[in-house]
């Protein structure tokens, strides 16, 4: 295998203009420069403030590999600080949740930290009155991540100190994040039923890559929707079909639905797929909500955010998001052939119960770990790991529709099944690549 | 009581040989499989996420699923284990016939040179039909459900 570590040239060469070396799937050292650089450099997905109601609460996790928490101040602030006591290293909070109370103590040492992470006090404080304890980081108390926002209850945190500031590092993507909320007639959502974690052995790239495959479902998923669209047969079109039947069938629809659906890409690897139309267009039509909605942002507004639902939107590198149903996909790389994916469901407040249920219920067939449909994804996945690992040809084929001009143009919409929503995000990986430096605090 | 003692058993053996469609079979018509996600902890499969909630035409979506030669992560199958401990009756309602029993449980679902290994306590409500016990719901009470599972394919 190829040392890249000081060889960037090497990197970039991995990534070219219509296909990707296998390496990026396969390497431990890429994987491992991927954690220093790509994560550290890129706005990463934490949580969302609703994990976190009330003061004391905290919320912990893996960011990149690094062991952070999300706390909830005294004064209602999210903060998102490394779990690690400045003395040891010790984690501060082992349980994934819970209320800390007005601060954190150590379980080691007893030492103990404001819920900001100042110092608060330790035992045999006169023993460190001689020492450069307080001239050095173990005195400092629990290090904030270096850059942490907040965009509608969505925390995002950055690893490094430096690079593009949040909206310009998303720019409209974000809008993806906007119709969510905004489909809340209170402009509010909360996490509601818990996570879905579905580990898979694979590199994170094949996941996040297969968000925006608009060509494998009609293979990939064959089994699933012939069985689907057989028991559904012999029902006349307009009838109200039960919810996993109206969520699994349009997973059937032909390559040149797909195609038309459109994408559009922007800088840094983000993407929409499903511009025009998607999967999710045609659910029933709920007239009291959508009374609610109009009364809540106007006719002229509420109908602009209801016919607005992408199949997904991808926030480079580590969160793809539905509008409708309300549902995210978090992606978190755990070596360069295991990922772990969670999905969470949304309630959206003054929606009735059954959009939430509509979003469980989509979260449970397409991304549990007992999916209908995603057994077939995973398996694929997990057999492109090992069918890489053959000779002969070292490339994996992205040239879908490419086209050079492409190239100049950092935002472009086009159809559905072009794998420039692919390119894109390898071209993103190319450019947070080369930055070998995470700068400090 | 032995009936339903014995029915527990047998559900389990239509699993571990892969008859799914006479697995199916002891299914009333509004009979439900679920997993939920926060376990025995979990009060009911709408209010929080489960990992599994089927109704009849979602079992049988499974089933036929897995009959279809393009079930691609079926090649190669997936076959399981059941290991069952004695069955406990919780309750027992001559009026309305309906039987409820408890039965721990170790899963083992092997695939290729992969296993997955799961244990919990599965719970069974089961109702009298015209040709004997019919499942209204089985339960599976995981013991870690949430934790990152891998994918699980057939039915625990």
């Amino acid at each position: 295998m190829n040392s890249y570590r000081n060889r960037p040239e090497a990197i970039q060469a991995l990534v070219q203009e219509d296909r990707v070396h296998r390496d990026l799937y396969l390497s431990d050292e890429l994987f491992a420069l991927e954690q220093e650089r790509l994560f550290a450099n890129t706005w990463l997905y934490v949580g969302h403030t609703s994990q976190v109601p009330n003061p004391g609460d905290y919320w912990s996790l893996e960011l990149a590999g690094r062991p952070v928490m999300m706390v909830r101040q005294a004064d209602g602030v999210v903060r998102v600080l490394y779990n690690r006591c400045a003395h040891k290293g010790s984690r501060l909070v082992s349980d994934e949740s819970g209320n800390t109370g007005k601060f954190f103590r150590c379980p080691y040492h007893a030492w103990t930290y404001r819920l900001d992470g100042a110092p608060l006090a330790l035992p045999l404080k006169a023993a460190y009155a001689d020492t450069r304890l307080t001239e050095c980081e173990s005195g400092r108390g629990l290090v904030p991540l270096a850059q942490v926002e907040i965009y509608r209850e969505f925390v995002f945190a950055r690893i490094s100190g430096t690079g593009p500031d949040f909206k310009t590092y998303f720019g409209e993507v974000l809008g993806a994040i906007d119709n969510m909320v905004d489909r809340s007639p209170e402009g509010r959502l909360t996490v509601g039923g818990g996570v879905l974690r579905n580990v898979m052995q694979c590199n994170w790239k094949m996941y996040l890559e297969n968000i925006n495959d608009t060509v494998h479902p009609m293979s990939t998923h064959e089994s699933a929707t012939r069985a689907a669209a057989d028991l559904w047969q012999g029902h006349a079109a307009d009838e109200p079909k039960p919810m996993a039947m109206e969520q699994m069938l349009p997973f059937g629809a032909g390559y040149d639905f797909f195609d038309k659906m459109g994408g559009r890409v922007f800088a840094n690897g983000h993407s929409v797929l499903g511009v025009h139309f998607s999967i999710h267009s045609n659910y029933a039509q709920l007239p009291e909500y959508e009374a609610a909605l109009r009364a809540a942002h106007g006719e002229q507004r509420a109908a602009d955010i209801l016919q607005r639902s992408p199949q997904n939107s991808v926030f480079f590198p580590s969160l793809s998001v539905k509008g409708s149903p309300q549902a995210i996909r978090v992606i978190r790389p755990l070596a360069a052939d295991r990922t772990l994916i969670e999905a969470w469901s949304f309630r959206a407040a003054g929606a009735p119960d059954l959009l939430f249920e509509r979003a469980m219920s989509y979260n449970r067939l397409v991304f549990s770990p007992m999916s209908v449909l995603a057994h077939d994804d995973v398996h694929l996945f997990e057999s492109m790991q090992r069918g890489l690992r053959a000779d002969g040809n070292e490339w994996v084929s992205l040239h879908r529709n490419f086209d050079p001009s492409e190239l100049a143009h950092p935002t472009l919409t086009t159809n559905g099944t072009n794998e420039l929503l692919m390119r894109n995000q390898f071209r993103a990986w190319a450019k947070y690549m080369a930055l070998t430096d995470v700068a400090p605090v | 009581m032995m009936v339903a003692l014995d029915f527990i058993v047998a559900e389990a053996a239509l699993l571990d040989s892969g008859r799914f469609d006479d697995w199916l079979a002891l299914f009333a018509a509004d009979g439900h499989y679920w997993v939920p996600l926060l376990g025995a902890a979990q009060v009911d499969p709408l209010s929080h996420q489960s990992i599994a909630f089927d109704d009849r035409l979602l079992l049988q979506l499974r089933i036929d699923r897995l009959k279809n030669p393009r079930a691609h992560s079926q090649h190669p199958k997936s076959h399981c284990q059941h290991v069952l401990q004695r069955s406990v009756v919780e309750s027992n309602d001559p009026a309305t016939g309906e039987v409820t029993l408890r039965t721990p449980f170790i899963y083992i679902e092997a695939r290729g040179d992969d296993q997955v290994l799961l244990a919990g306590t599965c719970r069974h409500r089961l109702t009298r039909g015209p040709d004997g016990l019919l499942i209204r719901q089985k339960r599976i009470d995981l013991l870690n459900p949430q934790r990152a599972l891998p994918a699980i394919q057939l039915f625990i």
